[in-house]
C-alpha cells in the first residue's frame, strides 16, 4: 500500500487495474478448482449412498420374504387310539411333591413316545381329500417341529384327546422352498427334495388357500434348530447377545470412562502414563480375533469359565470395547475449554470437584454417545466369539450368562454355512435384518440422547 | 461479607486509615516453564484494600506472576515456581496449606468471561456451597443477592436468576464472574485483563466496580491498557521480559518514571 500511496496518481491507477486483472484471472482458476472439488465430493457422497442403498436393498429383498413362511391351516384330530396315555396325574393328598413330580415326568415321557406324525399325516391327507399323498410325503411337507407343538398342546390340555381342532402348521423347509418357488419346477424327480405327490399336494392347497403365507413370529420366539429348520429362530441368540451387552455395559462403560477420566484429569504426565497411552491406542487397532484368543487363554484356560458362555463373550467384548470408549471419552474431555477448568479451580474447587461438577456434565453427551457406539460395535462382533466356543450349536435360551448360548452375529455365521442353502439364505438375511435393526436402534438412541442432553446444556 | 471467613485476621495497621498494611509479599519469585524462565527474581509488597496494576508488553510475564498468588500456575504442566510469597505472613507454598483454601481466600477473574454453563444463581452459589459457607436456601439466597449487589449486577438479573449465565452479555458475564469470586468472601481478588474482551461501555462499568471493591478487597489487576492502570490503580508495577522494572505509586510511574524502560513503554516507544 505504501508503495502505491507514494507513486504518481496515473501509475497508481494503472497498477490497480493490473492487480485487479491479476486477481480476476486467479479467481477463475480458484472457482474452477472449487467446482471440481465440490463435484468430486458430491460424487463420493452419491457413490457411498448408492453402495448403502444397494447393500440395504439386497439385504431387505433377500431377507424380508423369510419373515413370511407358508403354513397349513388344517383340522387335527387328537385320536385317542394314537395318543394312548393315561390320565394326567393329579397330586393326591397323600402324595409328596417328589412323588408327584416323578409321576408327572413318567406321564410326560409317555406323551413323548406317542407317534404324533400319525396325527399330522392324517390331517395332511384330510386337508386334500382328492390328492393321493403317501405317509412319507405327508410327513415331509410339514415341519418336524410341529409334532412337538401338538405334544405340548396335549400336555397343556389333555382334554383335547378325542377332539378335532383347527391347528396352524408350519410347512417344512423343503415345502416352504417349493411354495415360494425357490426350487425349479423343471428339475427331474430324482433331483427334487420333495416327491411328486408332496409337490402336487402343496400346489393344490396353495390354490385353495389352505396353504398360505403367515408372519413367522417363531423367528423371534424359537431357538435355533437343526432337525426342524423351518421353525428355527433367533431367541437364544438374541438373549445371548443381550447378556453380553449387559456385561459390556456393566464393565466396559464404567471402567473405560473411569480410566479415561483418570488418565486425562489426574494422572501425572510421565513415561509410565505415556506408555499406557500408546498401549491403549495400539489396543484399539488390535484385530478383534486376537481378543478372542486372549479370552480363550485367560478366561477359559486360567479362570476355567465355561465355553460358549455369554459371560466370557461379554468379558472378551469388554476388553475389545475398552480402548474405543477410553479414547472417545478422553477426546471429549480434552474438548472441554480450559477456561471452564480455570473457573472452577480459581474458585477453590478441588480437582475432583472440578471434574465431577463442571467437566463431566458438559462432556456427558459425548461420553454417552461413545459408550453406546462402543456397545453397538461389540454387539456386532463375531470373530472373538468364535474362539471362545460361541459358534457351537446351542438350542436353548440361556437362563443365566454362565450357560451356553448363541449370539446374533454368530447365528448369522452359522446359518449362512447351513447345508440347506436354499432355505437358509433368506433366513440368514432375516437374521442380518434383526441385527442391523438392533444396531440402528442403538445408534438412533445415541443420537437422540445426545441431541436431548446437548439441548439441555 | 455475610459469611465471614475465619481466615480473615485484620492486622493492627489495617485499621489505621491511609497507611495500608502490606497484604501480599513476594520475595525473589522465579517461574520456569520447562527449561524457559518466565519470571526473574521478582520481589514486591502489595498493600491491602487498594488496586495494584501490572503493566507491560505482551509476554512480559505479568499474568504469570499474577497466577503465582493463587498458585494457578500449579495447574500448568511443567511450570515451576521459586521464591517465597506470603499472604498475611503465611507462606502460600507451605505444604500444610491446602491450595483449595488458598484459592478460596484469593479469588480470580479471568481474561475471557468464563461463567459456568449453569444458571446465574448456581454460578454464584457454587463457591460458597463447596466451601461449606452457606447452609440452607435462605442463607444461599441472601449470599447470592449480596454478591450480585456488590458486582452491580443485581438489578439486571434479579428476575432471571434461573437463566443460564452464559446467556448474558459479555460485560454482564464478566461482572457475574466477579460476583462469583466475591461470593466466596476472598481477601484478595486477582484480575487477569478483565476488560480485554469487553467494549468501552462495559469496561467503564467494570472499572467503576473495581473502584468500589477496593474499599473491601485487595485487588491485583493485570492490564494491557495503561489508561486503565492509571484510572483504577493506586500502585503500578511495570514488567519487561520477565523482570520487574519499576514498582511505585501509579501517579509517580506515569508522571515521573524513574526507569528509562518504563518511560519508553508508557510513552509508547516499546511494547
Amino acid at each position: 500500500m505504501t508503495a502505491i500511496d507514494t507513486a504518481p496518481a496515473g501509475s497508481a491507477a494503472d497498477e490497480n487495474a493490473r492487480r485487479r486483472a491479476q486477481i480476476r484471472r486467479s479467481l477463475t482458476r480458484r472457482n474452477r478448482a472449487e467446482t471440481r472439488f465440490r463435484l468430486l465430493g458430491l460424487g463420493s457422497a452419491l457413490a457411498a449412498m448408492a453402495f448403502v442403498a444397494v447393500l440395504f436393498g439386497n439385504i431387505l429383498s433377500h431377507g424380508l420374504p423369510a419373515f413370511w413362511q407358508y403354513t397349513l391351516d388344517a383340522e387335527v384330530t387328537f385320536d385317542a387310539a394314537v395318543i394312548r396315555v393315561p390320565e394326567r396325574p393329579v397330586q393326591g393328598a397323600d402324595q409328596s411333591d417328589a412323588e408327584f413330580r416323578a409321576a408327572m415326568l413318567s406321564w410326560q415321557r409317555r406323551l413323548a413316545m406317542v407317534n404324533w406324525n400319525r396325527l399330522i399325516v392324517a390331517s395332511v391327507q384330510a386337508a386334500a381329500p382328492g390328492q393321493q399323498i403317501d405317509d412319507r410325503a405327508a410327513v415331509s411337507v410339514i415341519d418336524s417341529g410341529v409334532r412337538f407343538v401338538l405334544r405340548d398342546m396335549v400336555a397343556d390340555n389333555p382334554a383335547l384327546i378325542g377332539q378335532t381342532v383347527p391347528v396352524r402348521m408350519l410347512l417344512s423347509a423343503d415345502g416352504d422352498n417349493w411354495a415360494k418357488g425357490r426350487i425349479s419346477r423343471d428339475l427331474p424327480d430324482a433331483r427334487q427334495q420333495l416327491s411328486r405327490p408332496a409337490r402336487d399336494w402343496i400346489d393344490s392347497l396353495m390354490a385353495q388357500g389352505t396353504v398360505h403365507r403367515a408372519f413367522a413370529w417363531h423367528i423371534f420366539t424359537n431357538v435355533d434348530s437343526r432337525t426342524s429348520p423351518a421353525s428355527a429362530g433367533l431367541a437364544g441368540a438374541f438373549v445371548g447377545s443381550l447378556y453380553m451387552m449387559i456385561v459390556v455395559i456393566l464393565l466396559a462403560v464404567p471402567i473405560g470412562v473411569a480410566s479415561a477420566i483418570y488418565l486425562e484429569e489426574f494422572a501425572p504426565r510421565n513415561r509410565a502414563t505415556d506408555l499406557i497411552e500408546v498401549n491403549i491406542n495400539n489396543l484399539a487397532a488390535v484385530p478383534s480375533i486376537v481378543f478372542g484368543l486372549l479370552g480363550a487363554a485367560v478366561f477359559i484356560n486360567i479362570f476355567h469359565l465355561p465355553f460358549s458362555a455369554p459371560l466370557v463373550g461379554g468379558l472378551v467384548l469388554t476388553l475389545m470395547t475398552l480402548p474405543t470408549i477410553i479414547i472417545a471419552t478422553r477426546s471429549s474431555l480434552r474438548a472441554v475449554p480450559p477456561s471452564l477448568r480455570q473457573a472452577a479451580l480459581g474458585l477453590g474447587a478441588s480437582r475432583t470437584q472440578m471434574v465431577f461438577h463442571h467437566v463431566l456434565p458438559v462432556t456427558f453427551p459425548g461420553i454417552l454417545t461413545a459408550s453406546i457406539l462402543g456397545v453397538a460395535q461389540a454387539l456386532g462382533e463375531t470373530a472373538p466369539l468364535l474362539l471362545i466356543g460361541m459358534n457351537a450349536f446351542v438350542a436353548n435360551i440361556p437362563a443365566t450368562p454362565m450357560e451356553q448360548s448363541a449370539a446374533l452375529p454368530v447365528q448369522i455365521y452359522l446359518w449362512q454355512g447351513n447345508e440347506n442353502r436354499n432355505f437358509f439364505e433368506p433366513r440368514t438375511f432375516a437374521a442380518i435384518i434383526v441385527l442391523l435393526g438392533l444396531m440402528i436402534l442403538l445408534n438412533a438412541l445415541a443420537i437422540w440422547l445426545r441431541g436431548r442432553l446437548e439441548r439441555k446444556a | 461479607m455475610s459469611a465471614p471467613l475465619t481466615t480473615i485476621r485484620p492486622t493492627a495497621s489495617a485499621l489505621d486509615g491511609d497507611a495500608r498494611a502490606n497484604r501480599i509479599s513476594a520475595r525473589d519469585v522465579t517461574v520456569h516453564y520447562g527449561p524457559k524462565q518466565a519470571i526473574f527474581d521478582v520481589s514486591m509488597e502489595i498493600p491491602e484494600r487498594s488496586v495494584t496494576a501490572f503493566i507491560g508488553p505482551s509476554g512480559c510475564g505479568k499474568s504469570t506472576f499474577l497466577r503465582c498468588f493463587n498458585r494457578m500456575n500449579d495447574t500448568i504442566e511443567g511450570c515451576r515456581v521459586g521464591g517465597t510469597i506470603t499472604i498475611d505472613g503465611e507462606d502460600i507454598h507451605d505444604p500444610a496449606l491446602d491450595v483449595v483454601e488458598l484459592r478460596a481466600r484469593v479469588g480470580m477473574v479471568f481474561q475471557k468471561p468464563n461463567p459456568f454453563p449453569k444458571s446465574i444463581y448456581d454460578n454464584i452459589a457454587y463457591g460458597p456451597r463447596i466451601h461449606g459457607l452457606v447452609r440452607g436456601k435462605a442463607e444461599t439466597d441472601a449470599l447470592v443477592e449480596s454478591a450480585l449487589q456488590k458486582a452491580g449486577l443485581w438489578k439486571e438479573v434479579a428476575d432471571r436468576l434461573d437463566a443460564p449465565g452464559t446467556g448474558l452479555s459479555g460485560g454482564q458475564q464478566q461482572r457475574l464472574c466477579i460476583a462469583r469470586a466475591i461470593a466466596t468472601g476472598p481477601e484478595v481478588i486477582l484480575m487477569d485483563e478483565p476488560c480485554s474482551a469487553l467494549d468501552p461501555i462495559a469496561t467503564a462499568v467494570v472499572e467503576d466496580l473495581i473502584h468500589e471493591l477496593k474499599e473491601q478487597y485487595t485487588i491485583v489487576i493485570v492490564t494491557h491498557s495503561m489508561q486503565q492502570a492509571a484510572r483504577v490503580s493506586q500502585k503500578t508495577a511495570f514488567f519487561h521480559l520477565g523482570k520487574l522494572i519499576e514498582y511505585g505509586e501509579t501517579e509517580q510511574i506515569f508522571v515521573n518514571p524513574r526507569e528509562k524502560q518504563t518511560e519508553a513503554y508508557i510513552t509508547g516507544r516499546i511494547g
